[in-house]
């Protein structure tokens, strides 16, 4: 269970680089995660949470330092290839669900594949069905997201999430829009496919209560890591 | 569920979904390109029909002797100075040595068809009647390449020889003869022949019809006293906008008055001419507001979309696919409406070829579009489409996933 998923190696960013508004958000991240981990990272609004997320996601790059996906350095690949990387290793479920409201539920789920193969197949179809299954929305495949309750729409992304069995999968406030029978029934299915799968989740969120639930907390603050460790201790800490 | 290119699929349903958005610039599209194939296939076939009325009653070019120019005489005693040279009187005259230039004129390239023509005035009488006629000597069967007259003759037949004359159905009506009768013919040359009338042409023009007088190349030379003379050749060319050019290449050959239709008819040409500029000014602008209608439905379906577009990015779709979902809206936009607005056009030709009427009922023109303006007319949207799309699709391509999704 060596396997190094996710490493960050002396990350920094800036933004409005060479402005008088010039501002360093992230001071040198170095963090790395193992397979299989389940990970919450919170911190106070402007400690860096979200550029961190970006960072990792590949969404954007860092100012200096690297960011390794699966053993590859994001930050030396071209956009093209950065695109294809993401698309393949990671997967996303944001707080806003974010499905496209112009495609069904199995359509939004095989979009990742789609998007990879440049068409859609029975293949695709079927896989898109089979994850739909596994977090119990099979009969709902033909519905667009505007006839699904938020529950059910946050599923749909986390099956969206899975459909290339990425090695990592972002969350981001995933259960912060939900009622708590939802947002319980949200987590419960991503610690299913962690534990089952051996994928390893990055959970961004503000709830303690979520994060006391995961095995390791990452905790920012102005930029740098204040504390890194297992749930158990941070509880005992606090 | 669905059926191939991803780009095009993301495409057709990001239409369907601003539907309303769509249905109107197709609308817009539609009526534009209506409007070009219709303006056009009518400029152009109105264009046709009237150069095809004028050149039915005349020849495309026509040679005739050079003028004739007042020449000094040289003085012997150098004193003398000119005060006013007066311009000399044209005589009818032949073309000198016609019978052996004509093969240069029939044979010259670009020319379909040539006749010999001996042209000059005369007067027409029947009883105390008279009137003041043009006869026109011509071989009939060359001469129906030139003016297609024997399509012309609405009494008798076709038929030039011997005594055998046609005449206008004005002249006719004038002189109150028919088929069969006699016709006295007398010209200032002192020339006077009776002839029978053996046809009765409509050239279409009143005046044509109550001048000309057709009989044999011989007849007019003996009246009008120009023994084996002929006044002009008439040709006929391939291709009507070539006759200037062939017009001038004759006349510095031979250094005959060599005059093509073109310059006979230069304020009809002008006329044609500032109508066809026109025409391009309205499709140009057309054009710039169908670019523009799609151009800005995009930009705001852009503004729309932006979040859709951060997570087709953040799901692993390139820049240049999100580009190209953008740009088949643009090309899709210009085709649907395209393909509408040839058929919307071509309705319009029908019904307006029912409204417009000659004087005579026939429709004053066919409401054919040609394939060539429908295929044009659509390659043009498609472009029009793709380029209007080029700025809301880079603008989409260089959207930021990571700000677009956090605008959730």
């Amino acid at each position: 269970m060596a396997e190094t998923v996710l490493r960050l190696h002396g990350v920094r960013k800036s933004y409005n680089i060479g402005t008088p508004v010039e501002v360093e958000v992230l001071h040198g991240i170095d963090l790395s995660l193992e397979r299989g981990e389940f990970v919450a990272l919170i911190g106070p609004s402007g400690s860096g949470k979200s550029t961190m997320l970006n960072l990792v996601g590949l969404l954007e790059r860092p100012t200096a330092g690297s960011v390794e996906i699966a053993g590859q350095d994001a930050t030396a690949l071209d956009e093209d290839a950065v695109t294809r990387l993401r698309g393949r290793s990671i997967g996303f479920v944001f707080q806003f669900h974010h499905l496209i409201p112009a495609f069904t539920a199995a359509e939004n789920v095989a979009m990742p594949l789609m998007l990879e193969r440049g068409h859609s197949d029975a293949a695709i179809r079927a896989r898109a069905l089979e994850l739909l299954d596994r977090v119990g929305l099979a009969a709902h495949a033909h519905k667009v997201p505007g006839q699904l309750s938020g529950g059910q729409q946050q599923r749909v992304a986390i099956a969206r999430a899975l459909s290339f069995d990425p090695p990592l999968l972002l969350a981001d406030e995933p259960t912060g829009n939900l009622d708590t029978a939802s947002a319980d029934e949200a987590f419960a299915l991503m610690r299913e496919f962690n534990r089952r799968a051996g994928i390893t989740f990055l959970l961004v969120t503000h709830d303690p209560r979520l994060a006391q639930r995961c095995d390791r907390i990452i905790e920012l603050l102005d930029g740098s890591v204040l504390r890194d460790a297992p749930s158990g201790t941070a509880l005992e800490a606090r | 569920m669905i059926a191939a290119p991803i780009e095009w699929v993301i495409a057709l349903r990001f239409m369907r979904e601003g539907r309303m958005q769509s249905a109107l610039i197709i609308t817009g599209v539609t009526v534009g390109v209506a409007v070009i194939v219709f303006l056009t296939t009518l400029i152009d076939t109105l264009q046709t029909s009237l150069i095809d009325r004028v050149l039915g009653s005349q020849a495309h070019i026509v040679v005739r002797p050079p003028e004739e120019i007042a020449r000094r005489v040289p003085t012997t005693a150098g004193s003398g100075v000119t005060a006013r040279v007066e311009p000399r009187a044209q005589r009818l005259r032949s073309i000198d040595q016609w019978e052996n230039l004509y093969p240069q004129f029939s044979g010259a390239s670009g020319v379909t068809a040539a006749s010999p023509l001996v042209s000059g005035p005369g007067f027409a009488a029947r009883g105390s009647a008279s009137k003041s006629v043009v006869l026109m000597g011509i071989d009939p069967d060359r001469y129906r390449r030139i003016v297609k007259l024997d399509t012309d003759i609405v009494a008798g037949a076709y038929r030039v020889g011997g005594t055998d004359a046609l005449i206008g159905i004005e002249l006719a009506a004038d002189l109150g003869i028919g088929v069969g009768d006699k016709l006295r013919v007398t010209t200032a040359e002192g020339g006077e022949d009776v002839l029978t009338v053996a046809g009765i042409f409509d050239v279409g023009s009143r005046d044509l019809n109550r001048r000309w007088v057709f009989v044999t190349l011989r007849v007019a030379q003996t009246l009008l006293n120009l023994p084996g003379g002929v006044t002009s050749i008439d040709l006929v060319v391939e291709r009507i906008f070539d006759a200037q050019g062939i017009a001038e290449r004759l006349q510095a050959q031979t250094g005959l008055k060599v005059e093509s239709w073109m310059q006979t008819n230069a304020q009809l040409l002008a006329a044609l001419r500032n109508q066809t500029i026109s025409n391009s000014l309205i499709r140009t602008f057309v054009v710039m507001i169908v670019a523009l209608g799609i151009s800005s439905v995009l930009v705001v379906s852009v503004v729309q979309k932006q979040k859709e577009i951060g997570i087709l990015r953040a799901m692993g779709a390139s820049r240049q696919r999100i580009m190209v979902v953008f740009l088949l809206q643009g090309a899709t936009f210009g085709l649907a409406g395209s393909v509408a607005g040839a058929g919307l056009g071509t309705v319009l030709l029908h019904v307006f070829s029912t409204i417009y009427r000659n004087a005579d009922g026939t429709p004053i023109f066919s409401p054919e579009v040609s394939p060539r303006v429908m295929a044009v007319a659509c390659v043009t949207a498609i472009v029009v489409g793709l380029v209007a799309a080029a700025v809301p699709a880079r603008r989409a391509a260089s959207l930021d996933p990571a700000t677009a999704i956090r605008h959730g």
